[in-house]
């Protein structure tokens, strides 16, 4: 399978950097990812091949990190933090807010594909708590009303990107 | 390595550096227990099983892990490590169903019986154990997830000791889960080491599970049935409607030579014995059908006939077959019963390897054949031709895990990317058919390189060269080398200092075939027939010129010279491709399990035992030999040996002249009842009867025949003792006896893989529901003895 680039440019750097092919394998997934949206079988299979390693390894290595993930999500990654900070400032209620704004639940994904849901634990911006990352942007300071604001504007440069 | 000195609960142990402190503590009997150590394979130092304390070191440490240094000081059974086990007990029980009763490891579990010993009684847990339904991942291998503790020893074994890779951990902490390959089942070479190396009841087998419990079987360490290379086995069993039914098969004593490795076949293929086509009953044709009749009148038509026609055309006009799966008193007694009763030296068998040729080469090097054990422990080993990991899986396990643990380097030379290639220092491909030119080429004929294929001429030179200056090499290569070839390649491995040789040959005894002279031109120890010297004094007189081999008694039957055919454990109609037709007018008899292509063809069929239902010896094609116990029985069958002994009988012959039972030419000690223990010849008596083993008292003992073979065979005269108390020996036949040169034409290997296994194959349930959920397809068969 084609990956572009950037992609094989960064692939083949890391390579460089480890003694053994595997030890490649993390952050190539990550990036795979970030270029694929989610692992697919495809992707599974090519990274095995150049890696020497089977399948199976691979998959044991995705279900491993709750960051890597063999589904397709939402354009955007929605994870609210619910760990101890996050919580005693208000986590639940956004989480249960943004549950009903998108309708879905944790792992859900808009039936537009624009947002999947993630509940996921500290995320390291307790001092700003409440804190959500929406892919690799952090919303700090949270309440229910900067979160609707915060998906507005997800959904109107989703939708203009969807019609360019 | 320098010794270490430390001390554990008070006892001073010394042991090599770099030992772990588990290993040390059990070099002086203290029991450290461990869930996830395995010996041998990484380590994951997963359960905390094994917490010892430390002196000096602020928390517990993990046995399993730790190595021992200088003046160290552990401490293994105090209330702090005794609490420690009770807690990591207690988390293992988690999820743990501790439904022993219905557990199929239930007897046998290493954490009911850690619970037992370290346990808690009660548990602080509150929360709903996760259950999940048990799953099936191939025909072979069941998963019951909640009993697993993730110890990962399947993992492991499955990964480094076999190089599948068919297993794998998914998910992290609480919610880890043992995978298999293909999302909800399994693609592997189904041997079952997942299952036998499970601590508890998670893995189980499709063959065994839930059929009866440890203690109801009894337990008979014999030799597997199936491939050249002789792995022990203890069979499970357990009284049947009809006598005693295998159940199961391993080797978790690591008796053997394959320590506790066995591969599909010798594992789960022991059910070809229960199928319900074995032919049970003596059949006779009548009106052109095979009718059943009486053993009497079986053995009474057989020796009539047979002496008739002995006595009114010759014995040349009697041909015999006899097999690779019988044991060795077999093969001598067909040998010899077919030489000096039949007055025949027609006999031949299926050969698979040159060992004739073989033995020539080797003549004086008594001590160059390699051993099945060597293999595990040389630093260099070269495999010319062959697919180790499909036929001979013991060997290629050995070779695997000696590159593995030793970091032996491994030469393959093959026409294929077998996949061996991956334990390879090098790995050179070759055009089909040419390692022969290959082994010429080693031997010194620069010229054979021509056919090699695209490697260029200097890169051989600088194999050779490479390979030469190896000390202890292994050599090793199959049927696809023969005659000249073996003696340029033992010709080479000479000039390597301290060379060693495997020559392979396809079935359990084949080797044993071999050495026991089921040749037409050789006697037993490759003696030529011209050159009888010591048989003749023994044995009596027996025709000097050569007799015909297979594919002549073929050829003399369809011409109407060959008025009797005795075939013994074989299929040559439909191994060999023989003409049924051409013995239409030939009097045939066939002793086996099945009715076979041959069978069918046949006026008498005797029902035979199988070697899992007698006693006596293999030979390995390493030359290593091993007792073969007698596990199961079938009623109405008899060993391949009674048969032949009654069949001498039945033509007048005198019996004591075949089988020197009893009394006067018997030259036997009845093991080991001599010198010190000399009152046990009782106890042993009745140990020999416990096992199978008559005490040469009746001329169907194939021990008395071992005695002969051993005075007889060159290079058989190993340990009796050793042998008997289960333990290989290695046989130098190949060395010391005269060897000779052999039409290279009548060689057909088996061609077998990894779940065929000739007739046996054919029967087994096991092997056929892995081949057809592989390829729905029904798999080709390969007909053979
Ligand atoms: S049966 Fe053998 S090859 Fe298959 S998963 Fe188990 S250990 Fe691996
Ligand atoms: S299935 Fe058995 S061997 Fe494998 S990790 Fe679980 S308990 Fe250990
Ligand atoms: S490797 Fe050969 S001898 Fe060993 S279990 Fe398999 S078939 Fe039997
Ligand atoms: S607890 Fe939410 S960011 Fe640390
Ligand atoms: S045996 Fe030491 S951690 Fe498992």
């Amino acid at each position: 399978m084609r990956f572009s680039d950037e992609f094989e440019g960064r692939f083949s750097e890391m390579l460089s950097h480890y003694p053994t092919k595997r030890s490649v394998l993390v952050p190539t997934l990550l990036y795979a990812q970030d270029e694929v949206g989610y692992l697919s079988d495809e992707v599974i299979a090519e990274l095995a091949t150049r890696l020497d390693l089977t399948e199976l390894e691979v998959r044991n290595v995705i279900s491993y990190y709750s960051m890597l993930t063999t589904k397709a999500r939402g354009k955007y990654n929605v994870q609210v933090c619910t760990n101890i900070s996050c919580m005693l400032r208000g986590a639940e209620e956004i989480f249960e807010h943004c549950k009903k704004r998108l309708g879905v639940g944790p792992h859900g994904t808009t039936p537009d594909n624009l947002f999947s849901l993630e509940e996921v634990e500290c995320i390291g911006a307790c001092s700003w708590a409440p804190a959500v990352q929406v892919n690799y942007d952090f919303h700090e300071n949270l309440t229910v009303d900067k979160m609707d604001q915060l998906f507005d504007e997800c959904k109107k440069e989703g939708t203009q990107l969807r019609n360019l | 390595m320098a010794d270490v000195n430390i001390t554990v609960d008070g006892k001073k142990v010394t042991a090599p550096a770099g030992t772990l402190l588990i290993e040390a503590c059990k070099s002086v009997g203290i029991e450290v227990p461990s869930f996830c150590y395995y010996p041998n394979l990484s380590l994951q130092g997963a359960c905390r099983m094994c917490l010892v304390k430390v002196e000096k070191m602020p928390k517990l440490q993990t046995a399993c892990t730790t190595v021992i240094s200088e003046g160290m000081i552990a401490i293994t059974n105090n209330d702090e490590v005794r609490q420690a086990r009770k807690s990591m007990v207690e988390l293992l029980l988690g999820n743990h169903p501790l439904d022993c009763p219905v557990c199929d490891a239930g007897g046998e579990c290493e954490l009911q019986d850690m619970t037992f010993s370290y346990g808690a009684a009660e548990s602080k847990f509150m929360e709903a154990k996760n259950h999940k339904d048990e799953q099936q991942w191939s025909p072979v291998v069941y998963f019951d997830r909640p009993r697993c503790i993730l110890c990962y020893r399947c993992v492991r074994v499955c990964g480094e000791a076999m190089d599948v890779w068919a297993l794998g951990v998914q998910n992290r902490g609480v919610v880890s889960v043992i995978a298999p390959n293909k999302e909800d089942h399994l693609e592997c070479e189904e041997c079952g080491m997942c299952i036998d190396i499970c601590p508890v009841g998670a893995l189980t087998s499709g063959a065994y599970r839930y059929k009866t419990r440890p203690w109801e079987m009894n337990h008979v360490g014999t030799i597997c049935t199936h491939c050249g290379d002789g792995c022990k086995t203890t069979l499970g069993v357990r009284r049947s409607d009809s006598g005693m039914q295998i159940v199961r098969g391993d080797n978790r004593d690591k008796s053997g030579i394959n320590g506790d490795f066995l591969c599909i076949k010798g594992r789960y293929a022991f059910d070809f014995a229960d199928d319900p086509q074995r032919v049970t009953t003596p059949l006779i044709r009548r009106d052109g059908q095979l009718a059943p009749s009486t053993w009497e009148e079986a053995f009474e038509l057989i020796g009539k006939r047979f002496a008739e026609i002995r006595d009114k055309e010759g014995g040349r006009a009697i041909g015999v077959v006899g097999s690779n799966r019988t044991t060795n008193e077999e093969n001598y007694l067909l040998s010899k019963f077919a030489r000096v009763v039949l007055k025949t030296n027609s006999i031949d068998h299926r050969r698979t390897a040159d060992f004739p040729a073989f033995a020539a080469a080797m003549v004086g090097k008594p001590h160059a054949a390699a051993t099945m054990r060597d293999v595990f422990n040389a630093p260099a080993i070269l495999v010319i031709g062959n697919n180790p990991t499909e036929q001979h899986p013991l060997l290629a396990w050995q070779i695997r895990n000696n590159v593995r643990l030793h970091r032996a380097r491994l030469y393959v030379i093959n026409s294929r990317p077998i996949k061996l290639r991956r334990q390879a220092t090098s790995f050179t491909e070759i055009p089909q058919g040419t390692e022969g030119q290959a082994a010429a080429f080693l031997g010194g004929d620069d010229s054979a390189a021509e056919a090699l294929g695209s490697g260029s001429r200097e890169m051989w030179v600088g194999l050779r060269d490479k390979l030469r200056g190896e000390g202890k090499l292994i050599i090793i290569f199959d049927s696809a080398i023969r005659g000249k070839d073996i003696s340029a390649l033992v010709k080479f491995g000479s000039a390597v200092s301290g060379a060693k040789f495997v020559c392979l040959g396809d079935y359990s005894n084949s080797r044993g075939a071999a050495d026991m002279g089921l040749y037409p031109d050789f006697l037993p120890g490759y003696r030529p027939i011209a050159d009888a010297s010591t048989f003749k004094d023994e044995w009596g007189d027996m025709p000097t010129a050569p007799g015909l081999n297979v594919s002549q008694m073929a050829e003399a039957a369809a011409a109407g010279t060959l008025k009797g055919f005795y075939v013994v454990g074989s299929n040559p109609v439909g191994g060999l491709g023989l003409d049924p037709f051409a013995f239409s007018n030939t009097f045939v008899v066939v002793q086996d399990m099945f009715l076979t292509e041959t069978a069918q063809m046949a006026d008498v069929v005797l029902p035979s035992a199988n070697a899992y239902e007698k006693a006596g010896t293999f030979t390995n094609t390493c030359g290593d030999i091993q007792l073969v116990k007698k596990a199961g029985e079938v009623s109405d069958v008899k060993s391949d040996f009674e048969m032949i002994v009654r069949i001498a009988d039945a033509t007048g012959f005198e019996v004591r002249k075949l089988v020197p039972f009893g009394g006067r030419g018997t030259s036997a000690d009845m093991g080991q009842s001599r010198g010190a223990q000399s009152g046990e010849a009782d106890r042993h008596v009745v140990w020999l009867e416990a096992h199978g083993l008559e005490p040469k008292m009746s001329p169907f003992d194939p021990m008395a025949i071992l005695d002969e073979i051993q005075r007889l065979v060159p290079g058989y005269d190993v340990s009796r003792m050793n042998l008997l108390a289960g333990n290989d020996q290695h046989t130098t036949t190949v060395g010391t006896g005269q060897g000779g040169v052999q039409d290279a034409k009548l060689i057909a290997p088996a061609n077998d893989n990894l779940f065929t296994s000739g007739t046996l194959g054919r029967y087994s349930r096991a092997l056929n529901s892995v081949i057809e959920n592989r390829n729905p397809e029904p798999a080709e068969e390969v007909a053979a003895d």
